[in-house]
């Protein structure tokens, strides 16, 4: 019988493929798009906890949606810099991004 | 196993699978239409834990605006053949210590979500979900609707500025 751990432990393993993959890549875009995985498996949990833990009702949607919201903005943003920053780099390698590094 | 179980293990396989596919391929636009698989099959596990309008809200958001506008950015932004596009780091250190502490989150926080006794609700709330929505947002959680609001149109004029460029003149 599916319950409320299985969603979890599907989010936990969404998350941790969401990591591998900001930790791993190279590309700015997929590290975004990392990014944006790793909300969605928060997102599963925010639901699966409205749904089965006594709380106040629909709390966890509520959640959800701000999640959502800050996601649109934050890729909003992010990938406006990212073609700002090729616009100077000529890169989306990562590893050129070292502008700030010393 | 009963119908609810069946659906839920196959939108899993999809949801798991597609997000392997997006961190697995070397060709960034098939990484991006995979990603749209796996923001589907999250809507799918939403519209299955009774949450249809975050569902909808989701493939409208996700599957629609996100995607397009990484697809977008990555045509902008693509000068190599598009076999190279997405390669992963060179360093096979950083790649093991990558999976090394992947592998442990997921022990680690699976086993505890695995015993930990949860406070569950024995009666599923069947309350219309848009009506309990829209009196939170617009009642108790007035001010957190307030400065999502002003934080979307910050971004996207942000984001215009960032992508169009400082003036010449």
């Amino acid at each position: 019988m599916i319950g409320f751990t299985h969603y979890l432990i599907l989010s936990t393993v969404l998350f941790g493929i969401g990591m591998y993959g900001v930790i791993s890549k190279r590309n700015a875009v997929a590290v975004l798009m990392s990014v944006e995985i790793m909300l969605n498996a928060v997102n599963i949990n925010f639901i699966a906890i409205s749904k089965f833990i006594r709380s106040e009702t629909g709390i966890g949607q509520l959640f959800a949606i701000f999640v959502i919201v800050v996601a649109a903005a934050e890729v909003a943003v992010g990938l406006a810099l990212i073609i700002a920053i090729y616009r100077q780099k000529k890169s989306v390698n990562l590893n050129d991004f070292n502008l700030l590094k010393w | 196993m009963n119908l609810n179980d069946a659906v839920f293990i196959l939108l899993a396989l999809i949801t798991i699978g597609s997000a392997l596919g997006v961190v697995a391929s070397k060709n960034i636009i098939h990484s991006a239409l995979l990603l749209v698989l796996t923001f589907l099959g999250v809507a799918g596990l939403y519209f299955q834990m009774n949450a249809g309008f975050i569902g909808l809200v989701q493939i409208l958001v996700y599957g629609g605006a996100i995607s397009v506008l990484i697809i977008f950015a990555i045509m902008l932004v693509m000068d190599v053949e598009p076999e190279k596009t997405n390669l992963p780091t060179p360093s096979l250190g950083r790649r093991m210590w990558g999976v090394y502490l992947v592998v442990l989150l997921i022990i680690a926080l699976g086993a505890s979500i695995w015993y930990t006794r949860w406070p569950l609700a024995m009666s599923a709330a069947g309350a219309d979900e848009m009506t309990v929505l829209a009196n939170l947002m617009l009642g108790k959680y007035v001010v957190a609707f307030e400065v999502a609001a002003i934080l979307l149109l910050v971004a996207v004029v942000g984001a215009i500025i960032l992508a169009k460029g400082a003036d010449d003149k």
